[in-house]
C-alpha cells in the first residue's frame, strides 16, 4: 500500500504536465523541427518533401531581391510601428494617470483597440484611405492613393497597426505609471519641477523596466503582424509593404515553394531570437 | 491662485485634452458604425454622419455571407480553446508551482522556449501536419493548436505562487491529496486570474486570422475574421454592407472587452509590471 502510494506520487507531477507537453510537442516543437528540416529540402506543390537541397534554399535567399526587399520593409515597418505604438501608449498613460472626472471612461477608451481585430481594422481603414471616396482625402482635400502609391502604402499600413496596438501598450504603460511611488513626485514638486520635467525625470526612469518589456513584446508582435497587410495592400504596390510573413505566406501558398518558405521562416525565427537576446543584454546594461 | 482653482484648471485641461485624444482614437469605430447606417449616396458624398439610419446594409451583409454562422463558429472555437487552455494551463502551472519532481527545471525551460518560437514561423509546418491528418475544415483543427499556451501556464503559475504557503501545508497535514487541494481549494481562489486570462485569450482567438484562413476552405467552417475579409473581396465591394459586417464582427468582441476589461487589465499587468 505504502509502496504503491509512493510510486503514484512519483509519477503524479508528470500527469499534470502531460496534456500541455503533448500539445506543445505536437503544435510547437514538432513543427519547429519540421520547419528546419524542410528549409534544407525541396517539396512538391502539395508540401511533400521530395529531396534534400542542402543549403540551396538559404543560398538563394541571399540573392533573392524580393526577399531582401521584404526584409528591409519588415525592419522599417517594425521600427515605425514599435516607436509610435509605445510613444502613444505612454503618452496616453501619462494623460490618465491621475484621477479626474471621467478618468475611468478614458482609460476604457484607450484600452479598447485591444478588442479590434485586424480584419475589422483593415475593412474600416480601406475605406478611410480610399483614393476617391475615402474620408481622409475628403478632409485633406487631396487625391492621394494611400494604399496604391508606393510612397504612402507602408506608412498607411503602419498607421493602422499602431492604432491596433495602442490598447496593449496603454494598459501596461498605465499600470507602470501608477506604480511609481508617490513620494518621488512630492519631492520633485518640492524641488520646483513642473509636470513635463516630472514626467521626463521621475516617471520615465521609473517605468523603464516596463518599457523594456513592452519593447520586446512589441518587436515580436510587429515582426509577425500580417493580416492587415494582406487585406489592405497584398504586399504591394511594388512590394513596398511586403512584410516577411506575407512573403512567407505567398511562397508557400501561392507558389507552393514550401521548402523555400520554411527557410524564410527560420530566418524570421533567428531574427526574433537575436533581437530578444540583444534586448535582454541591453536591459541588464542600463541601470535605473 | 489657490489650490482649489489650480486643481480645477488642471482637471479642465486634462478633460479637454483627453476628449480630443479619445475622439481621434475612437473615430475609426464611430465612422464604421456611422457608415454602416448610411445610404450609398451618402457614402459617396463623403459624409461623416447622417440621420438616415439605413439598416438595410445589415440585411445585405447577412445576405452576402452567412455571418451568423461565422459568429457561431468563432464562438465555439474561441470558447472551447479558452476552456482547454485553462485546463492544460492550470494543471501544468500547478505542477510547476506546487510539486517537486525530477526534471522540473528542464521542463520549465522547455515551456519557456515555446515563447521564443514565433507562431507565424511554424504555421506552414503546422498546416502541412494537420492537413495530412485530414483534419482541415474541422473544429478540432481550429482549436487544438490553441489549446495550450505558454502565456497561460506562466500567468497561472504566478497565481498559484501568490496563494499563501500555509494553505497548502495545512491541507497536506489534513491528509488532502494534491489533486483535491488543486481542484477544491486552489482553483476557486484563482477565479479572478482565470477570468482575466480567459477574456484576454478569448479576444486573441476571436481575432485570429492566418490559421483559420489556412485550415478552412469550406464556407460553413469559416470564422468571422475570414468571413469579413471575404466580404471585402466580393466584386465591386459595397462599402455599406462591408461596414455593417465589420460592426457585426466588432460588437461581440467589444462587449466581451467592456464586460471584462477591468479584471483583464489587472490580471495581465500584475505579473509583468515591476514599476
Amino acid at each position: 500500500m505504502v509502496q504503491s502510494k509512493s510510486k503514484f506520487s512519483k509519477i503524479e507531477p508528470y500527469l499534470y504536465l502531460l496534456p500541455a507537453v503533448i500539445l506543445f510537442g505536437l503544435f510547437t516543437f514538432y513543427p519547429f523541427f519540421k520547419t528546419i528540416v524542410y528549409s534544407f529540402g525541396n517539396t512538391d506543390t502539395a508540401g511533400r518533401l521530395t529531396g534534400l537541397a542542402g543549403l540551396a534554399n538559404y543560398a538563394k535567399l541571399l540573392t533573392d531581391s524580393v526577399f531582401l526587399k521584404s526584409l528591409s520593409v519588415t525592419v522599417v515597418y517594425s521600427v515605425l510601428t514599435v516607436i509610435f505604438s509605445m510613444f502613444i501608449g505612454v503618452f496616453l498613460a501619462l494623460m490618465t494617470s491621475e484621477k479626474f472626472p471621467g478618468h475611468k471612461v478614458f482609460r476604457t477608451v484607450y484600452a479598447l483597440p485591444m478588442a479590434v481585430s485586424a480584419s475589422a481594422a483593415a475593412a474600416i481603414f480601406n475605406f478611410i484611405f480610399h483614393p476617391s471616396i475615402g474620408i481622409l482625402n475628403g478632409i485633406l482635400g487631396t487625391k492621394i492613393g494611400w494604399l496604391t502609391d508606393s510612397r504612402y502604402a507602408l506608412i498607411s499600413v503602419v498607421i493602422v497597426t499602431v492604432w491596433m496596438n495602442i490598447g496593449v501598450n496603454y494598459i501596461f504603460a498605465l499600470a507602470a505609471v501608477q506604480g511609481v511611488p508617490q513620494e518621488l513626485y512630492e519631492s520633485a514638486t518640492v524641488d520646483g519641477a513642473g509636470a513635463l520635467s516630472k514626467s521626463l525625470h521621475v516617471t520615465l526612469p521609473c517605468i523603464s523596466p516596463t518599457l523594456f518589456f513592452l519593447l520586446i513584446i512589441n518587436v515580436i508582435y510587429a515582426f509577425q503582424q500580417y493580416a492587415q497587410v494582406k487585406m489592405m495592400t497584398s504586399g504591394g504596390p511594388d512590394n513596398s509593404t511586403r512584410v516577411l510573413v506575407y512573403e512567407i505566406y505567398e511562397q508557400a501558398f501561392m507558389y507552393g515553394k514550401f521548402g523555400y518558405a520554411c527557410a524564410e521562416s527560420v530566418i524570421l525565427f533567428l531574427i526574433l531570437l537575436l533581437l530578444t537576446l540583444a534586448q535582454f543584454r541591453l536591459e541588464r546594461k542600463v541601470t535605473y | 491662485m489657490d489650490k482649489k482653482t489650480k486643481k480645477r484648471l488642471t482637471n479642465g485641461l486634462l478633460i479637454a485634452g483627453n476628449l480630443v485624444l479619445a475622439a481621434l482614437l475612437l473615430f475609426p469605430i464611430f465612422y464604421c458604425l456611422s457608415m454602416s447606417l448610411m445610404t450609398n449616396q451618402e457614402i459617396y458624398a463623403q459624409k461623416i454622419f447622417s440621420f438616415s439610419f439605413n439598416i438595410e446594409n445589415y440585411a445585405k451583409a447577412l445576405k452576402m455571407a452567412p455571418l451568423f454562422r461565422y459568429i457561431l463558429n468563432t464562438v465555439i472555437v474561441a470558447g472551447v480553446s479558452v476552456v482547454l487552455q485553462m485546463v492544460t494551463g492550470t494543471l501544468a502551472a500547478f505542477a510547476f508551482s506546487m510539486l517537486r519532481f525530477r526534471g522540473r527545471n528542464v521542463l520549465f525551460l522547455l515551456f519557456l522556449a515555446t515563447m521564443m518560437i514565433p507562431g507565424q514561423a511554424i504555421i506552414i509546418a503546422n498546416y502541412l501536419t494537420v492537413s495530412s491528418w485530414n483534419m482541415a475544415n474541422t473544429y478540432t483543427a481550429l482549436i487544438l493548436p490553441y489549446a495550450c499556451t505558454a502565456f497561460a501556464v506562466f500567468n497561472l503559475r504566478q497565481g498559484f505562487l501568490s496563494l499563501p504557503k500555509e494553505l497548502h501545508e495545512a491541507a497536506m497535514i489534513d491528509g488532502c491529496t494534491n489533486f483535491r487541494y488543486f481542484y477544491s481549494i486552489a482553483l476557486p481562489l484563482l477565479k479572478p486570474s482565470l477570468g482575466a486570462l480567459g477574456i484576454y485569450e478569448f479576444l486573441q482567438v476571436w481575432n485570429n486570422y492566418l490559421w483559420p484562413l489556412l485550415i478552412t476552405s469550406k464556407t460553413e467552417m469559416r470564422t468571422v475574421q475570414i468571413g469579413l475579409s471575404m466580404l471585402q473581396d466580393g466584386e465591386a465591394a459595397q462599402y455599406g454592407p462591408v461596414m455593417a459586417g465589420a460592426m457585426l464582427v466588432l460588437i461581440p468582441s467589444i462587449i466581451v472587452f467592456l464586460v471584462g476589461q477591468k479584471q483583464m487589465v489587472a490580471g495581465l499587468t500584475s505579473g509583468a509590471v515591476k514599476g
